[in-house]
C-alpha cells in the first residue's frame, strides 16, 4: 500500500474541472514531484490532499485512511505537514513560537492545566521547547529561536516553514514551490535540506516545483498534469523523454519538430 | 543634574534584572496593599472609585484575550459583563427567594458568561473582520433588550402555559438589592475597603490567569489565529475550538467582574451595560495597548484617571479661569459631559501616532509597524 492513494479524484469548481480523474501513488520514502504548466492544477491537488477543499468526488487516502473532506487541523493531525508557495508564517511570532504552533496538535495541556501550571503541562512544555530548538537547529536556524519571523531572510524565512512543517510530526510532507524566489545558492541548499529531511527522518516528501533542476536533480518519482489530468508519470529519465510532456511545456508539434531537426544533424 | 540622577539610580541599576522585577513587582503590591489606609490618612476617598476602575480593568483583561490575543474584535463585549451580574442579581434577589450564597454565585455568573461566550462564538466562527464586528456589536445591543424585557416573561403553546407572567429580570426597575458577599461573619456593606481588597484578588487572578494562558499551548493557538487562520489550520491548530475558548475565557472574566458589581453596587438595571461600555473597554484594550497585560491594565487606569479625575479637576479649574475672566460660557462648563469627545480624539490620535498602544507587545509593535518596513523588504531580499 502506497503512503498516499489518490483514487480517481476531480475538483470542479462550477464548470471548470481543475483536476479531473486523478490517480495517484506516492510511496514512503520518495522524494516525489508534481509538475505542470500553469493552471494544470497542481496547487488544487495539493488543497485537496491538505484539506482546503473537499474533492468532487474520489478519494485520497494517507496510509489507507481517508483524507478527502476533512479539515486541514484534521488532515495535519493524521500525518500531513505543507507549506506555502508564498511563504505564510506567523511573521510576528518568533522563530521558536512558529515551530512550537505546529507541535499544537501533538501536544495535550489544556487551557486549566496552563492557568494552573501542573506539572505534566510544565512538563511537556519543557519537552516541546527542546525539541522546537532542535528542530530549528536542523534546518539551520539554531540561535534564531528569538527573532520575529518577518525579520528573518527570506531562505531562513522558507527553512523555518519546513521547520515549522516538521513540528507537526508528519508522515508525508507537501511542498509547494520549495526553492521559488530562491538564489541558485540557496536553492542548493534547499535542495540539500529536503533529501536530508527524507534521508534522516523517514519523511516523504511530495513537491510542486517549477525549477527544472530541482525537480530532476532529487526527485524519484515525476508526476506530470496537464489541464487536470495525469499526462505522464515515472522516473525523470523517463519523463523528460516523454512526448506529451514537451508538447505540455511547448506546444504541439514540437516533437515532431525536433525529431526532424534531429535528423538533419545525424544526416 | 544628570550626575546626580544617576547616582541615585546606579544602585538600582546595578541589581540582577529578576531582582529588580522581584522588587517593582513587591513595591506596588506593597503599594496597592496599603492604599485604602494612605487613603484613609489623607482623607481622599476615592477607594471606591479606584475599586470601579479595578472592576474596568478585569473587563479590559477579559476582552484583551478576545481582541488581543485571538484578534476577533468584538464590540458588544459590556453584554458578558451584563449576563454575569445579571446571573448573580437573579440568584440572589430577594424577588426570587433563592438568596444564594455570593461565593458559589460568582462562579455560577462565571460559568454562564463563559457559556453566553460560546453561545454568541458559534455563529460567528466563520466570519472574520469586520463582520464579526458588526455581530458582536448586535449581540451588545440584544442583551440590554432582552434583559429589560424579560420582566414578564411567558412561555405557552395557545392556553396551555409553561410560565405565565415570569418577572425574571424585573424589566427597567432592575433588581434590587443583590446579595452582598460576607465571610467569618463579616458582611461587605457601604465601606469600600473591603471591596476594594476582595476586586484586588479577583484582578490578581486575573492577571495570573492571563499571563499564564498567553505563554501556553493555547495562547500561542490564538496568535497563530490571529496572524493567518489559513496557515493556523494547516499546523494542526483547531480554530473552531481555539476561537471558541477565546470567546469563553474572555467572557468568564466579566463574569467575575459582574458578580462583583452587581454586589457591589446592590442594584442593577439594563441602562449600565450600553454600548457606550464596551467602547470604553475596548477603548481601555487599545490605549493600553492589545495583546499585553501591563499595557492593558496601565493603558486601562490612565484612561479612568483621565475620565474620573483629570476631566474633573480641569472643569474646576477651566471654570475658575471663566470666573476671573467673566468668560460665561468657561464659567459654567462641565468638561466629564465631554469625556466622550475627548475619548475619541484620544483614539485618533493614538491610532495615527502610536498604533500599538502606549505599552505595546513586541508582536504588535512589529505588526502595526508592518507598512512602513515593506518598504525596505525587497532589497532584504535581493
Amino acid at each position: 500500500m502506497a503512503l498516499l492513494e489518490a483514487r480517481g479524484i476531480s475538483k470542479k469548481f462550477g464548470g471548470l474541472a481543475a483536476v479531473s480523474e486523478l490517480d495517484l501513488d506516492i510511496e514512503k520514502g520518495m522524494i516525489a514531484s508534481l509538475i505542470g504548466p500553469n493552471g494544470a492544477g497542481k496547487t488544487t491537488f495539493f488543497n485537496m490532499v491538505s484539506g482546503f477543499y473537499a474533492p468532487t468526488s474520489g478519494q485520497i487516502l494517507l496510509e489507507g485512511k481517508e483524507l478527502g473532506g476533512l479539515r486541514p487541523n484534521r488532515a495535519t493531525a493524521l500525518g500531513l505537514g505543507r507549506t506555502f508557495q508564498n511563504i505564510r508564517l506567523f511573521s510576528n511570532m518568533t522563530a521558536l513560537e512558529n515551530v512550537l504552533v505546529g507541535m499544537n496538535c501533538r501536544l495535550k495541556a489544556a487551557w486549566y492545566g496552563a492557568m494552573l501550571r501542573l506539572r505534566s503541562v510544565m512538563q511537556e512544555e519543557a519537552k516541546a521547547r527542546e525539541r522546537a530548538q532542535e528542530l530549528l537547529a536542523y534546518v539551520g536556524l539554531g540561535g534564531k529561536g528569538e527573532t520575529l519571523a518577518k525579520n528573518l531572510s527570506y531562505g531562513l524565512q522558507r527553512r523555518l516553514e519546513i521547520a515549522r512543517a516538521l513540528a507537526t510530526h508528519p508522515k508525508l510532507m507537501l511542498l509547494d514551490e520549495p526553492t521559488a524566489g530562491m538564489n541558485p545558492l540557496e536553492t542548493t541548499d534547499a535542495m540539500a535540506l529536503i533529501k536530508r529531511v527524507r534521508d534522516d527522518l523517514d519523511i516523504t516528501i511530495l513537491m510542486i516545483e517549477h525549477d527544472m533542476k530541482v525537480v530532476m536533480g532529487i526527485s524519484e518519482f515525476i508526476t506530470v498534469l496537464d489541464h487536470g489530468a495525469k499526462i505522464a508519470e515515472g522516473t525523470p529519465e523517463q519523463v523528460r523523454a516523454n512526448p506529451k510532456v514537451i508538447e505540455a511545456y511547448l506546444g504541439k508539434g514540437v516533437v515532431t519538430r525536433i525529431r526532424r531537426a534531429k535528423q538533419k544533424v545525424v544526416a | 543634574m544628570a550626575q546626580i540622577w544617576d547616582s541615585l539610580t546606579g544602585p538600582w541599576r546595578a541589581l540582577p534584572a529578576r531582582q529588580r522585577q522581584i522588587l517593582t513587582w513587591a513595591f506596588s503590591i506593597f503599594l496597592l496593599l496599603i492604599f485604602p489606609l494612605v487613603d484613609n490618612a489623607f482623607n481622599w476617598g476615592v477607594v471606591n472609585d479606584v475599586t470601579d476602575v479595578l472592576v474596568l480593568v478585569i473587563l479590559a483583561l477579559g476582552l484583551n484575550i478576545v481582541v488581543g490575543y485571538a484578534g476577533l474584535l468584538d464590540l458588544g463585549y459590556a453584554a458578558f459583563f451584563a449576563i454575569g451580574a445579571y446571573t448573580t442579581g437573579i440568584l440572589t434577589w430577594p424577588g426570587h427567594s433563592l438568596q444564594w450564597n455570593f461565593w458559589i454565585v460568582i462562579w455560577a455568573a462565571v460559568i454562564v458568561a463563559a457559556l453566553f461566550g460560546i453561545v454568541i462564538g458559534t455563529p460567528t466562527l466563520r466570519l472574520r473582520g469586520d463582520y464579526l464586528a458588526i455581530v458582536t456589536l448586535a449581540f451588545g445591543e440584544i442583551v440590554p433588550v432582552v434583559i429589560r424585557n424579560l420582566g414578564g416573561v411567558t412561555i405557552g403553546v395557545g392556553p396551555w402555559r409553561l410560565v405565565s407572567d415570569f418577572n425574571l429580570t424585573n424589566g427597567v426597575q432592575g433588581l434590587n438589592p443583590v446579595g452582598r458577599p460576607s465571610i467569618w461573619g463579616f458582611t461587605f456593606s457601604f465601606d469600600p475597603t473591603p471591596w476594594y481588597y476582595l476586586i484586588l484578588i479577583i484582578a490578581a487572578l486575573v492577571i495570573l490567569a492571563s499571563a499564564r494562558l498567553q505563554d501556553s499551548r493555547l495562547g500561542r493557538a490564538w496568535m497563530a489565529l490571529r496572524e493567518d487562520e489559513t496557515a493556523a489550520d494547516c499546523m494542526g491548530v483547531d480554530p473552531i475550538r481555539t476561537k471558541l475558548l477565546a470567546f469563553a475565557i474572555g467572557a468568564s472574566f466579566s463574569g467575575f467582574a459582574g458578580a462583583f458589581y452587581a454586589a457591589k453596587l446592590q442594584a442593577i438595571f439594563p441602562e449600565l451595560f450600553k454600548f457606550n461600555l464596551s467602547v470604553m473597554i475596548l477603548c481601555m484594550v487599545i490605549l493600553g495597548g492589545m495583546g499585553n497585560i501591563k499595557g492593558v491594565v496601565i493603558g486601562g487606569m490612565l484612561l479612568q484617571l483621565f475620565d474620573r479625575v483629570i476631566l474633573t479637576q480641569t472643569t474646576f479649574f477651566v471654570r475658575y479661569v471663566g470666573q476671573a475672566l467673566h468668560i460665561s460660557p468657561l464659567a459654567t462648563i462641565d468638561l466629564s459631559l465631554w469625556r466622550w469627545f475627548f475619548f475619541g480624539l484620544a483614539m485618533v490620535v493614538i491610532m495615527l501616532v502610536k498604533p500599538e498602544g502606549l505599552f505595546p507587545s513586541a508582536a504588535r509593535r512589529a505588526e502595526l509597524h508592518a507598512a512602513e518596513e515593506e518598504t525596505l523588504q525587497p532589497a532584504e531580499r535581493g
